[in-house]
């Protein structure tokens, strides 16, 4: 166990390595650098130059490079061009809007999947199972931005049930009214949202429900006298449901990724949305540290995928 | 299990009729059979001859001319059966180049992906060992690259932005599904008797690679280009919304859809978005529909075998 533990994170750090290669070369291809947020239109270019050669833009690229990640591991950031404050207060704060509506929405895809893929899987192809197979082909096939156009259009413009944009009200006050808000902001969000991520983990839960109905061990507990319930609960659940644990790394991968539309959407100031805000400003400080944010994020959401896997199933686990 | 299959198959390929039905005419029959997957493939031919052979009829600069004049007319005013946008261009005109430029956008990057992925993933299954491990090596880490604000920031980059350059910017990171894909099936073959007796008869390494192993592909191979192309049309769609697609200039559908965008047009302008929205829709749902009905049907065929 924990040599595979070990050996996955041996696997991250070259991947990590290259990771942070391509962003700062990405970094390289953008334009500007660190003084088009510094200096006012007045400075002039023997200036700019001095300001070059001190802070070691002249330098080669590979002395850049390591200045550029020992930085980062003082959590030193850079400073945005655009709005004239470091970089890594600027994602902080919306790092941890997009945290609340990333851990609500895991929360609901488990509780809407995980029921779904079993009422699937045990009434396999009876109505409640067709049932289930149209929704889950309607959110497979639609793209994710209709699907929330659609919802928000729905839902936020024509009922007036749920607010078009933000993540918390100014006139919010008080723990209760602060955390209320910033539900009710988020709710509509997240369950478009859960409902697109469902998808992959219904179909898996219920694929292994029907495989699992017909292996042999089943057969045996059934041969043995052991009540119908009992081996679909004790049985066919139990190995059913574990694999769907480890889905969780990706779901928290594919969540990031998605995050940009979702929020674009809903105007929900999260790192998507900043992220989205920084390109169109041609913020590039704060996208390189965002790139490569969601660069790590991502290696860390394979890492735990990965790790989860091996727990739930020893069969990969390595020798 | 597979090994059965197979022997099975053969054997009733005896019996019956000398060659096994190419993948193509498989997938002709299963649509043909399945009523529902017939009546998708029909409306994906109808939205095809509306786009492409629309399209045929209109001038990209008279379709995408400003004329502030004309701007936001609603459904059926003067003339414009889906009304104009903010620069008075007819949403008619738009959604039929819109819908061509999304489909030609989301068959070409498929075209490069599954070119690269059917040639990366035979390479990588067939010859295993240290070949595969760097091409898995490789197919990993572009995997865990955050692929989509990669592309949006390349997009905004690369100088002389056009459609082409949104294409490989595409491609280059999408073709590792593929790879993956059909190196996994390939892994599954290459210790198969007709592979190996094909070796000791002295085949070469690429005659069996092109002609006995791919081949078998081929269903597989069809099912995969039709979700794909699903697929990637999300992705451009997606990008052309969040305003990092194809360039303005260029129509798009995700561009329509994304004057939803503006809190405005949600309500009062609807003709803005939703003619893009439902076409978008009909697209989505017809192709997938048609892919998951042939991969059903190659499901059923190997459970029978």
């Amino acid at each position: 166990m924990w040599k595979t533990v070990l050996r996955r994170f041996l696997i991250m750090i070259p991947q990590l390595i290259i990771l942070s290669m391509l962003v700062f070369l990405l970094a390289k291809m953008m334009p500007g650098d660190p003084f088009t947020g510094m200096i006012n239109p007045n400075s002039d270019a023997k200036e700019i130059a001095r300001l070059r050669q001190v802070y070691g833009l002249n330098d080669h690229w590979w002395v850049q490079y390591c200045r550029w990640v020992g930085n980062m591991f003082h959590g030193d950031l850079g400073q945005s061009y655009i709005q004239h404050v470091p970089v890594a207060s600027l994602i902080w704060d919306r790092a941890v809007n997009t945290f609340w509506l990333s851990l609500l929405t895991v929360l609901l895809t488990y509780a809407i999947a995980i029921p779904m893929g079993i009422t699937a899987g045990r009434h396999q192809d009876e109505w409640q199972d067709q049932a289930i197979q149209v929704f889950n082909y309607i959110t497979f096939a639609v793209p994710g931005f209709v699907f929330y156009i659609l919802g928000i259009w729905l839902f936020s413009f024509t009922l007036g049930w749920f607010p078009i944009s933000g993540s918390v009200s100014a006139s919010a006050s008080g723990f209760w009214g602060v955390l209320g808000s910033r539900l009710y902001h988020m709710i509509l969000p997240a369950i478009l949202y859960a409902l697109i991520t469902t998808t992959t983990i219904v179909q898996y839960l219920r694929t292994g429900i029907v495989d699992n109905k017909v292996e042999d061990y089943v057969r045996t507990a059934r041969s043995k006298g052991v009540p119908e319930n009992v081996v679909f609960n004790k049985h066919i659940l139990r190995n059913s449901v574990l694999p769907i644990v480890a889905f969780l790394g990706n779901t928290i991968t594919g969540l990031l990724s998605g995050s940009m539309i979702i929020e674009s959407v809903f105007s929900y100031p999260g790192m998507g949305k900043l992220f989205l805000d920084s390109i169109s400003q041609r913020d590039y400080t704060t996208l390189t540290a965002l790139i490569l944010l969601f660069g790590i994020l991502t290696l860390l959401g394979n890492l735990i995928s990965d790790i989860l896997l091996s727990i739930v199933d020893p069969r990969i686990r390595v020798k | 299990m597979s090994q059965k299959k197979k022997s099975t198959n053969n054997k009733s390929d005896k019996t019956e009729v000398s060659l096994p039905p190419s993948g193509f005419k498989v997938a002709v029959r299963e649509i043909w059979r399945d009523k529902i997957a017939l009546t998708a493939f029909i409306i994906i031919c109808l939205i095809l001859i509306f786009t492409f052979g629309g399209s045929l009829f209109l001038k990209k600069s008279q379709v995408t001319e400003i004329n502030i004049a004309e701007a936001y007319y609603g459904w059926g005013q003067a003339g414009h059966i889906f009304g104009t946008d903010d620069g008075g261009r007819d949403i008619f005109k738009l959604l039929i180049m819109g819908g061509r430029n999304s489909i030609l956008i989301g068959l070409s990057v498929t075209a490069i992906d599954e070119t690269l992925g059917l040639l990366i993933g035979l390479i990588a299954g067939y010859f295993g060992g240290t070949t595969d491990a760097i091409i898995m090596r490789i197919v990993d880490f572009v995997q865990i690259l955050p692929q989509f604000p990669i592309i949006i920031v390349l997009t905004t980059v690369v100088p002389n932005y056009n459609a082409f350059v949104l294409v490989i910017l595409m491609a280059m990171f999408y073709w590792t599904t593929t790879a993956r894909l059909f190196r996994s099936f390939v892994l599954s073959q290459r210790g198969r008797d007709y592979v190996l007796a094909s070796k000791t008869s002295g085949s070469s390494d690429w005659r069996i690679m092109f002609h006995e192993v791919l081949p078998n592909i081929t269903s597989m191979l069809i099912i995969d280009v039709v979700l794909t192309v699903a697929g990637n049309i999300g992705i451009e769609t997606s990008l052309s919304f969040l305003g990092y697609g194809l360039p303005i200039t260029t129509p798009s559908l995700g561009t329509l859809i994304g004057f939803a965008n503006d809190p405005a047009n949600v309500v009062a302008r609807p003709w803005l978005w939703v003619p893009a929205t439902v076409l978008l829709l009909l697209i989505s749902m017809n192709v997938n529909y048609v892919g998951r009905a042939l991969q059903r049907a190659g499901d059923a065929r190997q459970r029978e075998n």
